[in-house]
């Protein structure tokens, strides 16, 4: 297997980790306020979907969104500084942990209202065919998201105009923590394209070489044939919903079990049962290196100032 | 010496041509700009807005939708953070609430949230407030929703020319407009140039010069406070009409201008009074011009009832001349 690619993968997969449990000790340091809503476990479905889409694509998310922002070549450090509310944040301050968003990388955010953004990623994607276009719309989702009109309207429009639209439920299996058992009457999510119709599949998500074949067939549909698919990748958050969450639904069993197939992990154990063991090694204390330097920054960076207040609201 | 060139009258069109005249000359600037909505193509628009539109530029522009305001909604605002201007026609604004979040938390938070990274240049269009014996769930005034909200322009003209004036300044507008139209003056006729012309949004007009008494009203209403203004002068007292025409941002300027000079103040609206924008008028008022005020902010509403069906119910529910007389004579009575 191709050691750059690897060695790739587990450096993306990595800095999401290392930079959101950095964020969740800033959290209780209380240096970061508002809700943040950590994506540790599912970095296999990130970072495997933004491996194989291309600059001119575009991304769009829920309130998880530092995973997507990092793993789509958002910076550490335009990112931390972000959750701090500081300046120099890839929202300058007025988004926080929800709402991160970077034009020039094409990442439309970060949106918190359950569902609303699927629509929109519909109508991002329209914009390309519009313009002859074959840039590619990925919209991530939760499996809380699958049940609220939204879901159904914007699957329904993509699928009536042929749009050029992936849409990934990242199935973690808890809707903030309602499980999914009582949420939804089947295991396998993607069969709700059926009636749309719209391609499908299910994917482990843990797994991030499935993610990239999966996303690439997907991709390789709508930039071709211009039409959307609805991928389903079974994953799994350690963490509770949010900081708030204290996540008692579920036993310490539940999680060590996902631990184990931890994405991050297998990856490194293959880095190193192929003789990779110092690039990994190397790539720990880079990634180690740039998440403290991102802290650093956030900590030094000015807050907005204060006669800026009004700007930003219109043109 | 020839004879004098014949002087053509001036040209008066229906509010819903001066509409449909607006969004085609602005498709025909900007291939940016597509109208999408339900029934705007084949059908030609629920109330003929867009006659002729799906013939001229295609069904790539103009977009016949499925009934699902909270997917086109959402659809328009992603299409116009790409890089597209397009134009949402609701068939009537009762339906807009079903896509409100779209709109509120979306659209108008886009720009904030983003530090100007995601701009939304869109106009949500169609019919607001009340028509002929509609029943209580057609029959709604939500301007306030709108113009409660930092980060969208709300517009609500009233006359045909300002009607296409204002729509072609909303589309060229890079921030999201909600655009108020009405069911009852879809028809109505009046003067709109052939040359092209915009007219500003954010400015008001004085609709007719008073010195006696204020009367500020917007959209539809305009036309019953002209009423008002033609009966009070038959009873020999000079009334000013403002016309908002925007909502947000307000003519502040205008408003307090004209109350300055006639120091008195009557706000003639079709929405309920309580938490409304006339009410939001009168605390400009009274906290900016306190002692220009010869007598308290007047201010006509709806009554506080979903609206009746029953015709003569309707008509008690909505403002109607004789209140605002009632009213405005209090005002000025109040002076003396």
């Amino acid at each position: 297997m191709d050691q750059e690619l690897l060695s790739d993968l587990y450096r993306r997969m990595s800095r999401i980790r290392r930079f959101e449990e950095e964020a969740a000790r800033l959290y209780t340091e209380r240096k970061i306020g508002g809700f943040l809503h950590l994506y540790i476990g599912q970095e296999a479905v990130a970072v495997g979907a933004s491996s194989v889409l291309e600059a001119k694509d575009f991304f769009i998310t829920a309130y998880r969104c530092h995973g997507h922002y990092l793993a789509r070549g958002g910076t550490s450090r335009a990112g931390m500084a972000e959750l701090m509310g500081k300046d120099t944040g890839c929202s300058r301050g007025r988004g926080g942990s929800m709402h991160f968003y970077d034009a020039a990388l094409n990442f439309m955010g970060g949106w918190g209202i359950v569902g609303a953004h699927l629509p929109v990623a519909a109508g991002v994607a329209f914009a390309q065919k519009y313009r002859d276009s074959d840039a590619v719309t990925i919209c991530f989702l939760g499996d809380g998201a699958i049940n609220i009109g939204c879901f159904h309207e914007g699957m329904s429009l993509a699928a009536l105009w042929n749009l050029p639209v992936i849409f990934v439920i990242e199935n973690n299996y808890f809707a903030m923590g309602t499980p999914l058992s009582k949420t939804c009457p089947t295991e396998d999510l993607s069969i709700r394209a059926l009636g749309y119709p719209m391609a499908r599949a299910s994917v482990d998500g843990h797994d991030v070489f499935a993610v990239r074949s999966t996303i690439h067939t997907a991709a390789k549909r709508a930039r071709e044939q211009r039409m959307p698919t609805l991928i389903e990748a079974k994953t799994y958050r350690y963490r509770g919903h949010s900081m708030a969450d204290p996540a008692k639904y579920r036993t310490e069993a539940d999680v060590e079990e996902w631990k184990q197939r931890d994405p991050i992990r297998v990856l490194g154990e293959k880095l190193d049962s192929l003789g990779f063991s110092e690039t990994r090694q190397r790539i720990d204390r880079e990634i180690e290196d740039e998440i403290n330097d991102a802290v650093q920054f956030a900590e030094n960076s000015p807050f907005p100032s204060a006669d800026s207040v009004a700007e930003y609201v219109y043109t | 010496m020839g004879e004098a060139a014949p002087q053509s009258a001036p040209r008066e069109i229906a509010i819903r041509d001066a509409i449909r005249e607006a969004m085609s000359e602005e498709m025909r600037r900007d291939d940016r700009v597509f109208l999408m909505g339900e029934e705007v193509g084949s059908y030609n628009g629920a109330y003929k807005c867009s006659r002729g539109m799906l013939d001229e530029f295609g069904a790539k522009r103009v977009v016949d939708t499925p009934i699902a305001e909270n997917g086109f909604t959402g659809a328009g605002i992603g299409a116009a953070m790409a890089g597209l201007r397009p134009i949402i026609e609701f068939m009537t604004f009762n339906f807009s609430l079903i896509a409100i979040d779209q709109i509120l938390n979306t659209a108008a938070k886009a720009r904030l949230m983003s530090a100007g990274q995601l701009q939304c240049p869109i106009v949500f269009r169609g019919a607001g407030g009340a028509a002929f014996q509609l029943g209580a769930q057609h029959a709604n005034s939500f301007d306030h929703f709108y113009a409660y909200t930092p980060g969208l322009v709300v517009v609500a003209p009233a006359t045909p020319y300002d009607m296409k004036g204002l729509l072609k300044s909303s589309i060229r507008n890079d921030n999201p407009v909600v655009f108020f139209e009405s069911e009852l003056t879809y028809s109505m006729k009046g003067v709109v140039p052939e040359e092209e012309y915009l007219v500003p949004i954010g400015v008001a007009d004085v609709k007719r010069e008073g010195t006696d008494i204020t009367l500020i009203s917007w959209g539809r209403s305009v036309f019953l406070t002209l009423e008002v203004a033609a009966e009070l002068e038959s009873q020999g007292i000079s009334a000013e009409v403002i016309d908002l025409r925007t909502l947000r941002p307000l003519d502040r300027d205008a408003v307090l201008r004209s109350v300055a000079k006639t120091h008195r103040a009557l706000v003639i609206q079709e929405q309920h009074q309580v938490a409304s924008y006339g009410a939001w008028l009168s605390h400009l008022i009274t906290s900016e011009i306190f002692d220009e005020l010869d007598a308290p902010v007047g201010l006509i509403s709806s009554l506080e009832i979903p609206m009746p069906y029953s015709k003569p119910l309707e008509a008690i529910v909505l403002p109607s001349k004789e209140r605002c007389i009632a009213e405005a004579m209090k005002i000025l009575e109040g002076a003396r």
